[in-house]
């Protein structure tokens, strides 16, 4: 198991703080955040770059914290895979062999397994200034699974592939943890966080937001900035004023699930969960408003539909609906959500 | 027919101006030189001599110096400490100061009566007057340009591909020598040529230091201030075409050493 205890570190402006996280063996963890978030600082400091100010770092429960970088067993792979450019790829693949004294048959040997494994057994001679993202990252991989590694530390190593080449490339994470080696993978892309991880951690301006299942973390988020990250567009500060009743925005109030307590907290319902009309609805929705067109956003399947009902509320609508109602901006409409649909979050970190 | 633009004109005058000032006086002594001088002054050992021990001291120096500062340019580069622009600024003072008084800086610095000069002294060095004493006042005017050459090229060197190194398990002499020097020789190398032929040509500094043994420029300017222009100059010529070839050979190495396209 890979542990951060009570991570503190200064970096000029920037402070990482209390940076707590329990990686399991084997799993594939995804550090999520937005860019300046402090994510690669914490890959760094796993991998022995960066000291901490305070706190431990254990794998296996053997403290870490102040090992030599050389000695931790903890491979990891940067953005621009940071291939040795004076290096052929059968160079850069035998590097890590270099220190040990083992017999260079072996080495070959042993070049030509992770080669294979990694798919670039047909570019071992060639210069990484010819390879492409892809290919890159596939020599970078291989090289750091000549140390044998315990874990693997991936910073953001699907933002410089293009579509393709990010899915043979996730592939080939999958295919390498499935052998049992721990992935920390960094990220600001939560489509990559969801597809990849069995655990999450949200980290924002150099604190850990939320660590949960991909589930745990988009279905229940817990701060503004964890709902935008995932896309749900209707967020609110909420106050419950009464069991069933909540003012959004301090300006409109919706019916929700029975609330025991008077909290405040968020809301946040999904924009699929919206429905829009020209009329009033005569249905078992209980929270409908009149408001505005103010936006429309057309997307490939969809179309976004922004109403101004004194708060801004976002629906999800097929292209047929947006036709059949004749919608435009500055078109009066009904929108509405059921109750059931919304989900108040009480604990507030933003 | 297209016209020139008005600002290709005026630029090409002015370059134009800059490059006849400075072919212009080389040119006119190598046709101000007749051939039978350059023949007759060729042959002299004196100048043979003297032309040899120049080039050598300056090859010989750039390399033993090169050791030491290679290692510096690096730190220089690579970590943050208190003083490091002052240390910059220092390395740089021999470009800005007068020659001669370097020269004399160096002379109160090895002759006999100081610390170095004894020592010196009893391993049978004698810094002064020597080929020694040449050396150190060629490298104390021509090292500015290895350094800062050396430092722009380990700069130019990502310190993520030296991270990685490390975390592959090489140690700092592993990664340097595989990754960080290899990545910088071109501008290294650049930097070397530039040391060779700014010690080669230095006069202000070895004067003071060396009179004797002679080296070109000392000849040059002594058959210049005892016989004159006429005699000074066919000396003067055989080493420009000599220094001029042996740069052109060490360019032509440096353009054929790979180029490494190094991406952050």
């Amino acid at each position: 198991m890979l542990e951060l205890k009570n991570i503190n570190l200064s970096l000029g402006e920037f402070k990482l703080t209390r940076i707590n996280l329990k990686i399991l063996s084997g799993e594939y963890f995804a550090l999520l955040g937005m860019s300046g978030a402090g994510k690669s600082l914490i890959l760094e400091m796993i991998a022995g770059m960066i000291k901490p100010d305070s706190g431990h770092v254990f794998l296996n429960e053997e403290e870490i914290t102040n090992k030599k970088i050389q000695n931790r067993n903890v491979g990891i792979i940067f953005q621009e895979a940071a291939l040795f450019p004076n290096k052929t790829v059968k160079e850069n693949l035998a590097f890590p062999f270099n220190k040990k004294k083992i017999a260079k048959k072996k080495i070959e040997q042993r070049v030509l397994e992770i080669a294979q494994l990694t798919d670039v057994n047909n570019l071992l001679d060639r210069m990484p200034e010819t390879l492409s993202g892809g290919e890159k990252q596939r020599v970078a991989i291989g090289r750091i699974l000549a140390l044998n590694p315990q874990v693997i530390l991936l910073d953001e190593p699907l933002s410089s592939l293009d579509a393709g080449k990010k899915n043979d490339f996730t592939a080939l994470l999958r295919k390498i943890n499935r052998q049992g080696i721990t992935m920390v993978h960094v990220t600001h892309d939560y489509h990559e966080a969801v597809s990849l991880a069995n655990r999450i951690a949200v980290i924002h301006n150099g604190q850990i937001e939320q660590t949960g299942t991909p589930k745990e973390i988009f279905h229940r988020p817990n701060s503004k900035f964890i709902a935008d990250l995932s896309g749900i567009k209707n967020f609110y500060t909420a106050e419950i004023v009464d069991e069933n009743t909540a003012l959004l925005e301090n300006v409109v109030k919706i019916t929700l699930p029975k609330m025991e307590d008077k909290e405040r907290g968020f809301v946040s319902f999904k924009m699929h969960d919206v429905v829009i009309s020209l009329n009033k609805m005569q249905s078992s929705i209980c929270n409908q408003f009149e408001g505005k067109v103010i936006d429309i956003v057309k997307l490939t399947q969809n179309i976004e539909i922004v109403v101004d009902a004194n708060i801004k509320i976002m629906a999800s609508i097929t292209y047929q609906s947006f036709e059949n109602m004749n919608l435009e901006i500055g078109k009066t409409v009904w929108i509405g959500f059921k109750a059931t649909a919304v989900q108040f979050i009480s604990k507030t970190v933003d | 027919m297209k016209k020139p633009e008005t600002f290709n004109l005026l630029f090409i005058a002015l370059g134009g101006v800059i490059l006849l000032f400075l072919f212009a006086p080389l040119v006119g002594m190598i046709f101000k030189t007749p051939l039978n001088d350059l023949f007759s002054t060729a042959k002299e050992q004196e100048v043979q001599k003297s032309i040899i021990l120049t080039l050598l001291v300056s090859f010989c120096t750039t390399l033993i110096f090169a050791i030491a500062a290679i290692p510096l340019s690096y730190l220089l580069a690579r970590k943050k400490f208190t003083g490091k622009k002052l240390i910059m600024g220092l390395i740089s003072l021999p470009i800005v100061i007068p020659h001669s008084a370097a020269g004399i800086a160096i002379l109160g610095f090895i002759s006999r009566d100081t610390i170095i000069g004894k020592i010196g002294a009893s391993l049978g060095l004698n810094f002064v007057g020597s080929s020694f004493g040449i050396g150190l006042a060629m490298a104390f005017v021509s090292l500015p340009f290895l350094i800062n050459a050396a430092v722009d090229g380990f700069l130019s060197v990502p310190v993520r591909l030296e991270k990685a190194a490390f975390n592959l398990g090489a140690n700092s002499f592993k990664t340097f020598f595989s990754i960080s020097l290899p990545l910088a020789w071109r501008s290294i190398l650049s930097g070397l040529i530039l040391m060779f032929a700014r010690g080669m040509s230095e006069f202000g500094a070895v004067v003071i230091v060396a009179y004797h043994p002679m080296i070109t420029p000392v000849m040059i300017y002594e058959r210049f201030s005892a016989f004159g222009l006429k005699y000074a100059r066919p000396v003067a010529v055989i080493f420009i075409l000599i220094s001029l070839l042996v740069f052109i050979v060490f360019r032509v190495f440096s353009n054929k050493s790979k180029i490494i396209k190094i991406r952050p």
